[in-house]
């Protein structure tokens, strides 16, 4: 047993520092790809130069694209897809519905609303009041989707509860727009419905890398009692867990990662339904070991998903949205098939 | 260390599920529930475990009301198995059998080889050593009822509550696990169905009737043919078997 667990540790820590290493190629080459390809040693030095740690004379115009334009874009799809593959995480063993993810459930489509409702109908002003309205929205979608589907919780129930309220807050996204817009406002709808990481600095670096640092924190702490819900709320109660006290924080997390992310980034479906189950199948269920990979796993994704919407229709990028929709609605697919075939 | 029900009630809306019962077990014996489908069984059970709290009248356990104890407290004193688990998750033997120890250990301390211990001997009492490695989801129904029995054990409790273990199995695993049960070194409490497995296994037997208890005490007192012509309304023939001396329940079809 002790050395098999060793052997566990081992095997752990060395898989997190290979998908350390991935991400970093990742967002190595994130950074030096696009429009104007940059060699890697510049954008090397051009961050030890930030950094203090050299001089090296670079083109300014080289140094700025890299610092102030692709840099920030990756790291800020990094902490993205991290936060959405964890909330993706929580809301499928709280809910025990592999089918659970903010986009699918209508939280991100809430966020969308909510931050629309901010940013047009003015109230309050500032990236702060923003993130604050689509959290509000994210919370509103969530008791819509908790309230349709309450009473004997069956994952079709839950899904389709999702639905509705998916349709609801994009519909009230495009009537909000449309109605209270300029025509350069309503183009920017796109925006909240597909995604985009456009227009992101390091202000979005700092506010998405402490929420998610934040929430991968309190998910973490609550490894064991997420483990507990295996076979559900009857079963974690018996076990010693405080149950309400567990969902209420968790459901809180979960909603405040995706309003923070759709609130600088828009609504990006499918990578919460994806990568967790493509975390489980490397890790196994438990959650003190899912949720880290998740997190690496998810911003791995993101970060080379990012540079595919760059690059593909090069000079035009394309919707995140349809990036990870493509990736992901076929998975989707499978797994809503074999759970039919299990039912 | 006693656990007792003192005339509690719960219900579901305005409907009376469990109404004024009171009823408690010594240490160290098998008390059986028995009645109708709807007759409360599982409610009551799920009152001694702590899972609801009683509308009105408290649940007692070593002196103590229940009320007053801490979820871990409780969970490291009194263990459920419930009729049917499910997940989606997949887990193995193992990942089952570890999550008795969560009621013992805090948010960040590490597992321990105590730990390994008592979960190995867990897995050895139902017989399933050396299969921690298998997957939920290829287990039979009587075998996830052993894992499920060995995650109860691994908490390590004073109380075993079950509710209708048996009630998905075949006749064969029904018997292998209650004798498994009955062999136990805990004070058990079971729902039951079937009267003739519940007079050959349970020390005590209590009967709900409509919520209310009709009657408690040993097998031989309570399962008369008028309780049974009253309570499950079917026409039974009870004698004393010559099999194994304990009570035997025919019924006239």
């Amino acid at each position: 047993m002790r050395r098999s667990r060793l052997g566990a540790w081992a095997a752990g820590f060395a898989g997190i520092c290979i998908a350390l290493a991935a991400l970093f190629v990742a967002i190595a080459a994130g950074v030096a790809l696009g429009e104007m390809i940059i060699p890697m040693e510049t954008t090397v030095a051009a961050i030890t130069n930030r950094l203090g740690l050299t001089s090296v004379a670079l083109p300014r115009i080289q140094e700025a694209v890299i610092w102030d334009y692709r840099l920030s874009r990756s790291l800020v799809a990094a902490f993205c897809g991290a936060g959405l593959a964890i909330s993706g995480a929580i809301l499928q063993s709280l809910l025990r519905n592999p089918l659970a993810e903010p986009y699918v459930l209508g939280i991100s489509a809430g966020a969308s609303t909510g931050a629309v409702c901010v940013m047009l109908l003015g109230f309050g002003a500032g990236a702060f009041s923003l993130s604050f309205g689509a959290f509000a929205g994210s919370l509103a979608a969530f008791a819509f989707v908790a309230l349709l589907s309450s009473g004997r919780q069956t994952a079709d129930r839950t899904i389709l509860a999702g639905v509705a309220a998916s349709q609801l807050f994009n519909a009230l996204t495009s009537y909000i727009v449309s109605t209270s817009a300029n025509a350069e406002q309503a183009r920017s709808v796109m925006f909240w419905l597909l995604g985009s990481f456009a227009g992101v600095r390091w202000p979005e670096v700092m506010l998405s890398a402490s929420v998610v640092m934040l929430g991968l924190v309190v998910c973490i702490w609550h490894a064991r009692a997420l483990d507990a819900f295996t076979f559900g709320e009857d079963a974690a109660r018996s076990l010693g867990i405080a149950v309400q006290r567990v969902r209420v924080v968790l459901l809180l997390v979960t909603a405040l990662m995706t309003a923070t992310m759709v609130s600088m980034v828009g609504a990006i479906g499918f990578v919460g339904l994806v990568i967790p189950h493509a975390a489980r199948f490397i890790v196994g269920p438990g959650h003190s070991r899912l949720l880290p990979a998740c997190a690496l796993v998810g911003a791995l994704f993101m970060v080379v998903a990012d540079i595919v919407s760059r690059i593909i229709i090069a000079p035009q990028v394309l919707p995140i949205g349809v990036v990870t929709a493509l990736v992901g609605v076929p998975f989707f697919s499978v797994i809503l098939y074999r759970a039919r075939r299990a039912a | 260390m006693t656990l007792a029900a003192n005339a509690v009630r719960w219900l579901a809306g305005r409907k009376v599920i469990v109404d004024d019962v009171t009823v408690s077990i010594e240490p160290g014996q098998m008390l059986g529930l028995i009645g109708p489908n709807g007759s409360g069984k599982s409610s009551l059970i799920r009152l001694l475990a702590g899972l609801r709290s009683p509308a009105a009248g408290e649940v007692v356990l070593g002196g103590k009301p229940m009320s007053g104890l801490g979820r871990r407290e409780l969970a490291r004193r009194v263990a459920v198995v419930e009729q049917h688990s499910m997940t989606e998750a997949n887990v193995t033997v193992l990942d089952v059998v570890r999550l008795g120890r969560t009621p013992h250990r805090s948010a960040l301390s590490p597992w321990t080889s105590e730990d390994d211990r008592i979960v190995t001997e867990a897995l050895a009492r139902v017989d399933l050593e050396g299969r921690s490695d298998q997957f939920w989801h290829t287990l039979s129904g009587g075998e996830r009822q052993r894992v499920q029995l060995a995650r109860a054990l691994a908490q390590s409790p004073s109380f075993l509550i079950l509710d209708e273990p048996t009630n998905h199995l075949d006749i064969q695993h029904q018997i292998d696990i209650l004798r498994l049960v009955a062999e136990l070194p805990v004070t058990t409490i079971v729902a039951i169905h079937d009267l003739n497995l519940a007079a050959r296994f349970c020390d005590q037997i209590a009967v709900l009737s409509d919520g209310r208890l009709i009657g408690c005490g040993a097998p031989m007192e309570i399962l008369t043919e008028g309780l049974i012509a009253s309570v499950f309304g079917v026409d039974a023939h009870v004698s004393t078997s010559q099999h194994h001396g304990r009570l035997h329940i025919q019924f006239r079809m």
